[in-house]
């Protein structure tokens, strides 16, 4: 079997010098142990004990703390935080792409810069960028205040702040693929008679479409485990502005261990369908692309 | 329909369903950081005595943070019908930044709007391996003190009062060696958290410190949760009365509608069944009945007030805690 094994590489790797092959074992194996090392003590292990500690007090404790109502409340408003925020930088994500990879005009790295900032600025200035132009004390804090409009403290800064942070995942996805498609294919769909949006939906939607897909599963990851900014932008009213990520900290602070670690549980959950769906995504557009 | 006033109606209802939906009568009581598990049983119990009283469902929610974050939050606009913070100064910026509530707020209920107070407490590992007994214990060379940051956490100013009134008896007055003794007191303090229920499980959960310079109730939660064989409290000789005040929040409730709620919500606090719930959750009762009646569950201990020894909080906060002030001098040094 040995002799077998030996020879396939060879064939098919004869371009690579053999001194790269012919590091000692002891040093090849050493470091594959190494690298599974650190990747088990630094992401499988805390996965893993996240859930521990979530069933360390059995399934029905478990159950309990997920059906708890301010758990559900929480689970309700970061979906709707998500099926806000998502929807909303989907489409701006596509028009700024378009935008950007089809055409030419003045200014455009200057909106590419700006397409960047939420990655660029830390969540927590994000949030109180929030406070500043929205808040009693701010720009149009007596404003708002005086037609009764809430926007800080309430669902709609959480919305706000949600889609703040997550605004650059579609763009920053769609942007280097529709630049490496060019405009050819739309080119020849206008010439052959095709209206604006006919073209839009029968050409560059269907190329464009796993890396969208892509986008947004980023997107909406995000948008449910965004702490910092919606921490700000919060006031943390038990029932009704608090997101998953800061009930977790809510249950932790009160003494609540297996109902901090049952909610983080459903967070690691998404993390891995994400991770999941996001691996199946990079192959169909790879795929795709290939085609 | 014009776009503007749509706009405000979507908004509308959607903080409105939210916040303010038709049904039960809603409250939003913003509080400090360990008062999470007292005001769960005191909503309860309230809302059940006012439906008895009044026929009508009262839904009281919960917002909890270090004490100043709290009152900044307020300022900035969250919708708090009644706030109940860790001190009269967080509540006295509320008035001054942001004139929801008028100057003299303090003198709206008994007690200085106090119905229920607390004290300074130790947290020290099971079996008190360093010996610690009384505040000098903490200057020693060698014992690490685990207390939050007098900046942001309202427990955490309470403590450092506590320290410099106890240096300033033992001392005659002296405010020179006051200051040297918290001086010393703050070396020893390796981690400075934002809130007391972070120093909390700083000392509990991550296992730093010798002792805890805590809340007297958050101390004793504490030892409820995590066992006597883990944690002891120690009782000093002599500690400061921690007095966290409330009030309603006066334009915010009256745009609610719900100032009467709000004041009952607050007078509950003072009444036997108020005030039996706070004892429980180990704060010190104002009425001598039920004082009498939980006796047993709190150490006898020589309490000073904040007005006798720093003449109040106003001052207090400017000469120690603002910018500048003593504590930046100490703990930069």
């Amino acid at each position: 079997m040995a002799t077998v094994a030996l020879e396939l590489p060879r064939k098919r790797t004869s371009a690579i010098p053999r001194s790269i092959r012919r590091d000692p074992p002891l040093v090849r194996w050493g470091l594959t142990l190494l690298a599974l090392l650190a990747l088990g003590v630094f992401i499988v292990l805390p996965l893993v004990a996240v859930f521990v500690q979530a069933f360390a007090k059995g399934l029905p404790v478990y159950l309990a703390a997920i059906r708890e109502p301010d758990t559900l409340s929480a689970i309700r408003l970061s979906l709707l935080a998500a099926g806000v925020s998502v929807p909303l930088n989907l489409v701006f994500g596509v028009a700024a792409a378009w935008t950007i990879a089809k055409f030419q005009f003045k200014g455009k790295s200057l909106l590419v810069t700006l397409i960047d900032i939420p990655f660029a600025v830390s969540p927590v200035v994000s949030g109180l960028i929030f406070v500043l132009i929205f808040g009693a004390q701010g720009w149009f804090g007596s404003w708002l205040i005086d037609h009764d409009i809430r926007i800080v403290f309430a669902v709609p800064g959480i919305i706000l702040a949600t889609t703040f942070v997550t605004f650059p995942f579609v763009a920053r996805e769609l942007i280097p693929l529709m630049q490496s498609q060019g405009s050819d294919e739309e080119e020849a769909a206008l010439t052959l008679g095709a209206t604006g949006w006919q073209m839009f939906f029968k050409i560059t939607l269907p190329n464009i479409k796993w890396g969208l897909l892509y986008g947004v599963v980023l997107c909406t990851a995000r948008a449910l485990g965004e702490f910092g900014a919606v921490s700000v932008v919060s006031g943390h009213i038990r029932g009704q502005t608090n997101t998953l990520p800061l009930h977790v900290e809510i249950l932790y602070n009160e003494y609540n261990y297996s109902g901090a670690f049952a909610v983080a549980s459903l967070l690691s959950v998404i993390a891995v369908i994400t991770l999941t769906l996001k691996k199946f995504l990079e192959w169909k557009t790879k795929e795709g692309a290939s085609k | 329909m014009k776009p503007t006033t749509f706009f405000k109606r979507a908004l509308a209802l959607l903080a409105g369903s939210v916040l303010f939906g038709a049904g039960p009568v809603k409250l939003l009581n913003v509080s400090y950081d360990p008062t999470r598990e007292l005001y769960q049983d005191i909503n309860a119990a309230f809302a059940k005595q006012w439906k008895a009283k009044t026929g009508v469902d009262v839904e009281i929610s919960q917002s909890h943070g270090g004490s100043s974050k709290q009152a900044r939050s307020v300022i900035d606009g969250l919708q708090a019908d009644v706030v109940t913070l860790g001190l009269a100064y967080d509540i006295d910026s509320i008035a001054e930044h942001a004139h929801l509530l008028p100057a003299n707020w303090q003198t709206r209920l008994p007690n200085n709007s106090t119905p229920y107070t607390s004290t300074i407490v130790f947290l020290v590992r099971h079996g008190n391996p360093k010996h610690i007994k009384d505040w000098d214990d903490l200057v020693r060379p060698g014992v690490s003190v685990i207390a939050p940051n007098p900046k942001s956490s309202g427990g955490a100013r309470w403590a450092y009062l506590a320290a410099w009134g106890y240096a300033l008896k033992k001392n005659n007055g002296d405010d020179k060696k006051a200051q040297e003794f918290v001086t010393r007191l703050y070396k020893n303090v390796p981690v400075l958290d934002s809130g007391a229920r972070g120093s909390t499980t700083t000392f509990a959960q991550r296992g730093i410190g010798d002792v805890l310079l805590d809340w007297e109730n958050e101390a004793f939660l504490a030892l409820d949760e995590l066992g006597k064989d883990k944690v002891e409290v120690v009782t000093p000789s002599l500690s400061i009365l921690a007095e966290p005040p409330v009030s309603v929040v006066d334009r915010v409730a009256a745009k609610h509608g719900t100032t009467q709620v709000a004041k009952a919500y607050l007078e509950f606090l003072y009444t036997a069944e108020g005030q039996e719930i706070g004892a429980r959750h180990y704060y010190r009762p104002r009425s001598p009945e039920v004082a009498a009646k939980y006796a047993s569950r709190f150490a006898k201990v020589q309490l000073f007030t904040i007005d006798e020894v720093f003449g109040g909080w106003q001052k207090a906060q400017k000469r120690h805690f603002d910018d500048g002030g003593v504590f930046d001098q100490i703990y930069l040094r």
